[in-house]
Order: C-alpha cells, then structure tokens, then sequence
C-alpha cells in the first residue's frame, strides 16, 4: 500500500494519462455521448403526447445515463488490455493508483455526460425542478454511485471475453441499490412539495453516499486481487 | 564490500518454481540464484516457458509450486514493491500510441513515483538514438523505435534487477550492438535475467537456464 500523499499523485497521473488519451482518441466519450443523446431524443419524442409523473420522468433519465455509463465506463479498463498497455501498468503503478485513477476518470467522464443530458432531458421533457439543488445534488451522487459500481466492474471484466454482456450483467444488480435511489431522489427534486419531499430525498441522497462509500472501501481493498491476479 | 555497496546488491533467487496452466505444466521445478553483477540467461525452444519463467521472477505470474524470492542487502523485498525494483522488457509490453514518446515517459515516471524532467527524458532517448523523437506519437513509431523506447521505461527509475524478454527483438545491428552495450555496462550494478534464444545473448549470461519444449 501507497502512503496516502503518493497515492494521491499517482491516481492523478493516471487520471491525466487517461484524459489526455480520450482527448486525442474520443475512446469513450463519442460512444457515451451518441447513445445517451439518442436514447433521450427517442424517450422524449415516445412520451412527449403524455403527462407524467415525477417519478417516471426520473426513471427516463437514470435509464438513460445508466445505459450511457454501460457502454462507456467499462472502455478504460477495456482498452488498456486491448491496446496491451495493462502489462506496463502493472510493472510501473500501485493497483491503489490504477484503481484511483479510473475512478477519478470515470467520475469525470459520467459527469460529462450527466452535464449535458440531465439539461437536455429538462429542455426535451418540458419540465422545470421544484428544486434545482436537489436535483444536481441527485445527480452527481447518482454519477458518483455509477462510476464507483462501474469501475470495479470494468476491472474484473476487462480480461473477460464476452466484455459487454458481462459488464451489463453484473452492473445491473449491483448498480441497483444506487439507481434506485438516484430515481428516488431525483423524483423529489422534480416533484418539490416540501417538507415530505426533503425528508424523502434526505433518505435517498444518504443511501446514496453510504453506497458510493461503500463500493469504493470494498473496491480499494478487492482491487489488487482482481488487477493483479 | 563497503557497507553501501552490500547494501545495493540485490539478489533474486528461484526456489523450485513450477508453472501450470491447468492440466500442461509449463514450468517444472526450476530454480536459480542470481546476484547483482550476475547475468542468468534463459534459453529453449518456442512454448518451452521463457517468457512464464520472466514473468514468474517478476512476480506478475504466481507459480503453482515454489517461490520466488527478492533480497536487496539481505532484506527480503514484498512483490508490492516491484514497480520500484524491476526494469521489465517484453514483446508483450505496448506503450499508449496516442501519447507521445515523452508523455509516455512522464507517465510511467509519474506512475513509480519517481520525479523526471524534460532534460532527463531526452537525455534517455537520445541515449537510445531517438534523439529529437520524444514528440511524436508512439503510433508513429517503428518496431524497432518501440523495443528502443522500452529500455528508456525500463531504465528511468534506475531499478536493481532487470528482466529482458526477447531483448533485442526488432532491432537493427545497430540497435542489437547497443543493447548489447546496455547489458553489459548494467551488469556492474544491476541483476540481469535474459529470456532469449540468441547464441551471442545466450553467451552474455554467467548461469543459463535451458528449458525444454
């Protein structure tokens, strides 16, 4: 284990090597981006004749950046053993490096594409949130929840050789707990009748933290099994 | 000895290290002991284990039997501590071919640990003949620029034990001489295992380990 200070530098290099090689490649982000801007542009136009309730316009929008994360989040583990780059990683950076700065990247990018379609599913809906801070706060927990879930995941399938369908397996139950409550929170923000909506989305944003905690703790301590075995 | 010099020497040592993948053994019972100042070469035909046994000695591969020991002045060394301890060449290993050469540098550096300036890196390329290439794209490179550019990875954070899998694959006589060159000026300070079955690299080493098929 990596003192906390070098650990900290170390997962940064590896968050910066990662950034700069999806600026120069677009890896990932033109694959989240076109399904996640497709599959909203198809909700809205299926469900924009009716009305709907809080809670399913925010169970539209977590499909959505739920979907977005499967078919990118997995790709920075992916390709690093694609491109055959894993091997020079493993000899060089501590697997609690390598784990912190997928994580950092998968945050950045999920956050990415929560920046643009959480607005657009508001323009495209038609709808405005009671209460704007509670809806960013759900979504970037919610993005939180995904990317910590999806890291680790990525990790253990990326040696797998059906990648995709076994992402998607394992992220949906275990990305649950989560998604669940990122819908639950986000209906409260769009629905905003207080005080019962603060006190429902006050449960929900701290399952939310809980769960993030929680699969980052049992992550840090799973990983070096999983990266180097 | 001085103290300081015994405290540099490193030592890696082999302990009837044996390697299956399920029901075909690929290692059987090998052991070895190889010190500072020391080459130990690897030789045998294809599928007969070199590159396993590579990666068994720096600890990415577990063997199914017996034990693989790092000792720097006696202390024995935790196989967590090997991005600090070992220079590692194979055919295996690929750099980001987004990235520059240089970039690609920094970030492995970075990544140990280790601080690197700009001047070092292009000292090291330039010691490699690629002088004047560190901004360009690895993907732009040629195989043989590639296999140049793993010895500046190799060597960066000035590690005490240095494992070379096909050591001068790619590479032009002029490529092949310094590598050549490169062994043998590491060998005074470093421990150097080889996996190769060129004879002249093969006669570089002062144990040999020869491998059946």
């Amino acid at each position: 284990m990596t003192s906390s200070s070098n650990w900290g530098r170390e997962s940064l290099a590896v968050l910066w090597k990662d950034l700069l090689s999806e600026f120069r490649t677009r890896y990932s982000l033109s694959a989240v981006l076109l399904f996640s801007v497709t599959a909203l542009a198809v909700v809205s136009f299926s469900v924009s004749p009716y009305s709907l309730d809080p809670e399913a316009k925010a169970a539209f929008l977590w499909i959505v950046l739920f979907f977005s994360a499967m078919s990118g989040l997995s790709r920075s583990f992916v390709r690093e053993e694609e491109a055959r780059t894993a091997l020079a990683l493993r000899v060089s950076a501590s697997a609690d490096a390598v784990y912190g700065g997928k994580l950092l990247f998968n945050i950045v990018l999920q956050s990415a594409v929560a920046a643009i379609v959480v607005p657009l599913f508001l323009l495209l809906m038609d709808t405005r949130p009671a209460n704007p801070a509670l809806l960013v706060a759900a979504a970037a927990l919610g993005t939180l929840a995904l990317a910590s879930s999806s890291t680790i995941i990525a990790a253990i399938v990326s040696r797998a050789n059906a990648k995709g369908a076994l992402f998607a397996v394992l992220a949906f139950p275990l990305s649950l707990p989560g998604l669940s409550s990122a819908i639950g929170a986000t209906a409260e923000a769009l629905r905003g009748n207080m005080p019962e909506a603060a006190t429902g989305a006050a449960a929900d944003i701290r399952v939310l933290i809980a769960y993030s905690a929680l699969m980052i703790a049992s992550s840090l301590l799973l990983f070096d099994y999983v990266w180097n075995d | 000895m001085t103290t300081d010099g015994k405290a540099r020497v490193f030592e890696l040592a082999l302990e009837s290290v044996s390697k299956s993948y399920g029901a075909r053994q690929v290692l059987r019972s090998v052991s070895a002991t190889v010190r500072t100042g020391q080459v130990l070469a690897i030789t045998g035909p294809n599928g007969s284990g070199k590159s396993t046994l590579i990666k068994v000695a720096c600890r990415l591969v577990r063997p199914t039997h017996g034990q693989v020991l790092w000792k720097l002045g006696g202390k024995e060394i935790p196989a967590e501590a090997g991005r600090k301890i070992i220079g590692f060449i194979s055919p295996d290993l690929m750099f980001y071919d987004e990235l520059t050469a240089a970039e690609n540098l920094r970030f492995f550096a970075q990544a140990r640990g280790i601080k690197i300036t700009d001047e070092d890196i292009e000292s090291a390329l330039r010691s490699l003949h690629l002088g004047g290439r560190g901004a360009d794209v690895v993907g732009s490179y040629s195989s043989g620029m590639k296999q140049r550019l793993k010895y500046a990875f190799a060597l960066q954070h000035d590690p005490p034990l240095l494992l070379l899998d096909e050591p001068t694959a790619n590479l032009d006589t002029q490529g092949v001489s310094l590598v050549h060159d490169l062994i043998e000026d590491s060998k005074r300070s470093k421990c150097i295992v080889i996996a190769t079955n060129e004879p002249e690299e093969v006669g570089l080493g002062d144990i040999i380990i020869k491998l059946g098929a």
